[in-house]
């Protein structure tokens, strides 16, 4: 073997080395999803019945659902969504139209950066302090507040980014043809980016469904059903902790099923979500 | 036409809306996660017979005195008693509710329930670190019989602040002069040694989990996760091992009639068959509070728990209060709470 | 001419009514973007306004001290600052690698009908809520790792020369390593999936080129596609940092909340945001509220630091790129 073919060898056993490592690490990161998703299902679908849906948290040993839970966190949720995509959009649309290139613009997008990966037990402090303390008594709605500080970044990074995906062609025949600027945003690009913006919406959703810590200090819980904003309200998160962290075999049974539904609402949100933009991808050649 | 149907329509829904407000005082409560459990068997109960909701919050003792200081809830409920001076400086009354007791609870192979034995000096000694294996000739002395490996103790404590950890460091400090002064005593101390589980639950998984390893927990989390409890020497002399019996016990032996304002810790208590490490939940009221109806609503609420809580509290593992001690409540709340 | 007149065009009385809705959109927008500075910036301010009492006692020895004494109202970050670092380390140390993997896998390796459905699953990692971790963690991780894990961890690399310390310790099953390997699996998602995300985005002309000159699979991503996309996987993996460092429901089941730091990976530790959940409801004494404020504050800084480090890198990059 001559040395080019020496060198031929070395290169095809570092190629196959690394296809077959890139192979283990798809592995590996499937094997903890598997693991972890068998925990759930396998702890949570056994508790799976009618009750869930159709019951309020009972006392423990005692039949029940998490029917109020359920309520609780779909209202708190899309308040949250409510109170933020408008201001998420609004944002976004000023990072990429209107301050893109500027220095403001890019501490901006630094400032939503660190907003994005602040801790979420931070925000819930903050919201306390800003409004528990101030009224006097948890809530919904500082619940809902807190959880719209953590879906806000979200919305303005995606609706950020599929703004400014969008050809100049398209921004700059709408203006050449004296469309205001007003206009050029609300009817063309949002009209071309809406998939991508849906998308950060419902991802925004998936991010807060889940989140724990910025309830346990302003919307709390509440054993009973309740439609009133400005008391505790019971919802998935809370009541999954408190019973999953009690001794009582019925209420594991219950935070399991809670934390079941939970994953299987947030796939379904992943899901949409990727449908939605595939099916509108944006060509990058 | 059109309008004055409308107005009607407006005028009954106000009616609707403003006899809805009338209609019941809810009640808000928060504190103790421990009491939790039973409070929401209560309440469930209670707005099953009178439509009164009682909306518990449990976020921690702390949190609940904190509350009730701040007059956002109607009552407050701490496993730790308030000083009769930090009451009055409040214009706030206090009285149990129920008893709990804290366990030891340990996870030493072919060891079961019931089966080790501990005095208090020898207890504090282990979570002081003193003791490290457990075959030391301290733990064996007590336990004649009963063969233990040489494992390495690992001691289990709370990472939160809680009133289990009050009761139980409490509990040290009167009998280990050295756990008092090197340590102290308060809903969350300077650990010499171990880890911290988070809430009962927490301490439980890590006790079942770590061979050798020793905690304390509520004895509800005790017997539903079927772990190993050991029994103590109580300050009589005698061995007493935990359940509803030496809770009850130690309530009744306790001297509520010179504690002011409900205060006392009951651990350490005198009696035969009086478990060692006894506490009770405390409710925390303002005696002239400034939302009368659902500070009324409240009493009325416990009044009831005091005549028909006691088979639910049993069943989840709590202890009901003496009768004895509810009519000295009573009677306190004649007298002092002006509601 | 007819023509002219037919080509004279009207003053558009809209003109200055569609200059005041631009005006208006402007503001609205302008407006909200300063909601989101502000929202960030009150956040911090009134973490650091909250934490005042705890750093005027304390002082900058608060970030030095390890002491924490509830009862004696003395505490010092030092233990969940370390605990915060070595948990989100080992956390990078196994994502980083293990999604650059699967970006390549997913990007390069596997068959197309694979691509979607396994990318789909990683990104399912990324949806399951942070407080089932805490609760696969502890019920069903801690105690395979405690019977099979940290003893072989114990035997076999305990003696190692310069890393044994690392690995020697009881066989709790919980701690910082169980809680790094927790916060990688949380974190792998997100970087794996901005990283092949960006990887799409090379175009084919630059690795039909490479590969019509002989490179092999491998030399293509590692010397055509990784340089491509360099600052977007960068960021992206700051990104994956910034969120270990910040995680709380999954850290506090695992970490064992030991107030103590030790040399070895499998002794229990603390973070800061785990001791803020664990003890903000019972805290009565203001200075313990305080000090928890101030440890929530010290986090922002820390994520702030991480970020700005990532930004610098970002901009040398692009520098060097000459854009």
């Amino acid at each position: 073997m001559n040395a080019s073919d020496y060198l031929y060898l070395r290169r095809s056993i570092k190629n196959k080395l690394a296809m077959v490592l890139a192979g283990a690490a798809a592995i590996f990161g499937m094997f903890w999803l598997i693991w972890i998703l068998w925990t759930t299902v396998s702890k949570g679908v056994a508790h799976l019945n009618l009750d869930l849906f159709t019951m309020m948290t009972p006392p423990p040993d005692e039949r029940g659902g998490l029917l109020n839970a359920f309520f609780g966190s779909a209202v708190i949720s899309l308040l949250a969504i409510a109170i933020g995509t408008p201001i998420g959009i609004a944002a976004g649309t000023f990072l990429a139209e209107y301050a893109n290139h500027t220095k403001l613009g890019t501490l901006t997008r630094f400032v939503n950066d660190i907003l994005l990966s602040a801790p979420s037990i931070v925000l819930g402090l903050f919201v306390y302090a800003l409004v528990v303390v101030q009224v006097g008594h948890f809530s919904a709605w500082a619940g809902s507040i807190a959880l719209a500080f953590i879906a806000l970044p979200v919305i303005v990074r995606t609706t950020d980014e599929m703004l400014r995906l969008v050809p100049s062609a398209m921004r700059e025949a709408a203006l050449s043809l004296g469309v205001p600027q007003w206009k050029v945003t609300m009817q063309v690009l949002y009209r071309s980016a809406l998939p991508g913006i849906v998308t950060g919406v419902l991802l925004a959703l998936a991010r807060i469904t889940g989140e724990t810590a910025p309830l346990l200090f302003t919307a709390a819980s509440n054993q009973f059903w309740s439609t009133d904003l400005n008391a505790p309200m019971a919802n998935v998160p809370m009541v999954i902790f408190q019973y999953a962290m009690s001794p009582y075999e019925s209420w594991n049974s219950l935070a399991w099923a809670g934390a079941f539904v939970v994953t299987v609402f947030v796939l379904l949100l992943g899901i949409a979500a990727r449908a939605i933009l595939l099916r509108n991808k944006v060509s990058h050649d | 036409m059109l309008s004055s149907i409308k107005s009607r329509i407006a005028l009954l829904g106000l009616a609707a809306a403003m006899a809805f407000n009338v209609h019941a005082q809810n009640v808000t409560g928060a504190g103790s996660s421990f009491v939790y459990p039973v409070m929401t068997k209560w309440s469930a109960d209670f707005r099953n017979s009178t439509q009164v909701k009682v909306n518990y919050q449990s976020i921690g003792s702390g949190g609940g005195i904190a509350q009730i200081k701040a007059a956002t809830v109607d009552f407050g409920a701490s496993d730790a008693p308030l000083k009769p001076a930090d009451l009055a400086k409040f214009g706030l009354g206090q009285f149990p509710t129920v008893i709990g007791g804290v366990v030891p609870v340990v996870n030493v192979p072919g060891i079961g329930a019931g089966k080790l034995r501990f005095t208090g000096p020898v207890l504090a000694n282990i979570f002081l670190g003193k003791i490290k294996t457990w075959n030391d000739p301290a733990i064996a002395a007590l336990n004649p019989g009963v063969t233990l490996p040489a494992t390495k103790i690992t001691v289990v404590h709370r990472s939160d602040g809680s009133g289990t950890t009050f009761n139980f460091v409490n509990y040290l400090s009167k009998v280990s002069p050295e756990w008092k002064s090197g340590v102290g005593e308060g809903t969350a101390v300077k650990w010499p040694v171990g880890i911290g589980g988070k809430g009962n639950e927490g301490v439980a998984a890590y006790v079942k989990q770590i061979k050798g390893g020793i905690g304390y927990v509520e004895l509800s989390y005790a017997l539903q996760n079927k772990m190993s409890y050991a029994g103590m020497q109580n300050a009589a002399g005698k061995w007493v091992l935990p359940n509803a019996e030496s809770f009850a016990a130690a309530a009744a032996s306790a001297d509520w009639a010179n504690a002011k304002d409900f205060y006392l810790v009951m651990t350490n208590a005198p009696g035969d068959a009086s478990w060692p490490i006894t506490a009770s939940v405390f409710i925390i009221m303002y005696k002239q509070p400034k939302n009368a109806a659902s500070s009324k609503s409240a009493k009325e609420f416990f009044r009831w728990v005091f005549k028909n809580g006691d088979a639910q509290a049993r069943k989840l593992d709590y202890v009901p209060l003496p009768p004895a001690l509810v009519a000295q409540i009573e009677a306190y709340w004649a007298a002092e709470f002006k509601f | 001419m007819s023509t002219d007149a037919a080509l004279a065009v009207p003053v558009m009385r809209n003109d200055k009514h569609d200059t005041l809705i631009d005006l208006l959109f402007r503001s609205v927008v302008s407006s909200a973007g300063i909601f989101v500075l502000l929202a960030l910036v009150g956040a911090a301010v009134s973490m650091l306004w909250g934490g005042r009492l705890a750093f005027e006692t304390f002082g900058w020895q608060f970030l030095t001290t390890q002491e924490w004494d509830v009862p004696a109202s003395k505490f010092g970050a030092l233990v969940p600052i370390y605990g915060t670092l070595v948990t989100a380390g080992i956390a990078m140390l196994i994502a980083v690698p293990v999604s650059f993997g699967i970006a390549v896998f997913l990007t390069e390796v596997a068959p197309s009908w694979m691509r979607g459905p396994v990318s789909a699953a990683i990104e399912l990692l990324a949806g399951i809520p942070s407080i089932i971790y805490g609760m696969w963690g502890l019920f069903v991780l801690a105690p395979y790792l405690s019977e099979h894990a940290y003893p072989w961890i114990d035997e076999h690399l305990g003696g190692l020369p310069f890393l044994g310390p690392l690995f020697t310790g009881p066989p709790l099953g919980i701690g910082m390593l169980a809680a790094g390997l927790v916060l990688a699996i949380m974190v792998i998602p997100f970087i794996s999936s901005v990283m092949r995300e960006v990887f799409l985005t090379v175009p084919n002309r630059l690795k039909e080129s490479a590969y019509a000159l002989g490179s092999t699979t491998w030399e293509v991503v590692w010397d055509i596609v990784l340089p491509y996309t360099r600052s977007a996987v960068i960021g992206g993996v700051f990104l994956g940092l910034g969120r270990a460092l910040g995680e709380t429901m999954a850290v506090t089941f695992v970490i064992g909340n030991a107030y103590n730091i030790s040399a070895s990976l499998l002794d229990p530790g603390t973070s800061i945001a785990s001791t803020i959940a664990n003890e903000f409801g019972e805290a009565v004494d203001p200075l313990h509220k305080s000090t928890l404020l101030a440890l929530g504050f010290l986090l922002f800084v820390l994520t702030f630091i991480v970020l700005s480090i990532a930004k610098l890198m970002l901009i040398k990059l692009q520098r060097k790129e000459g854009r």
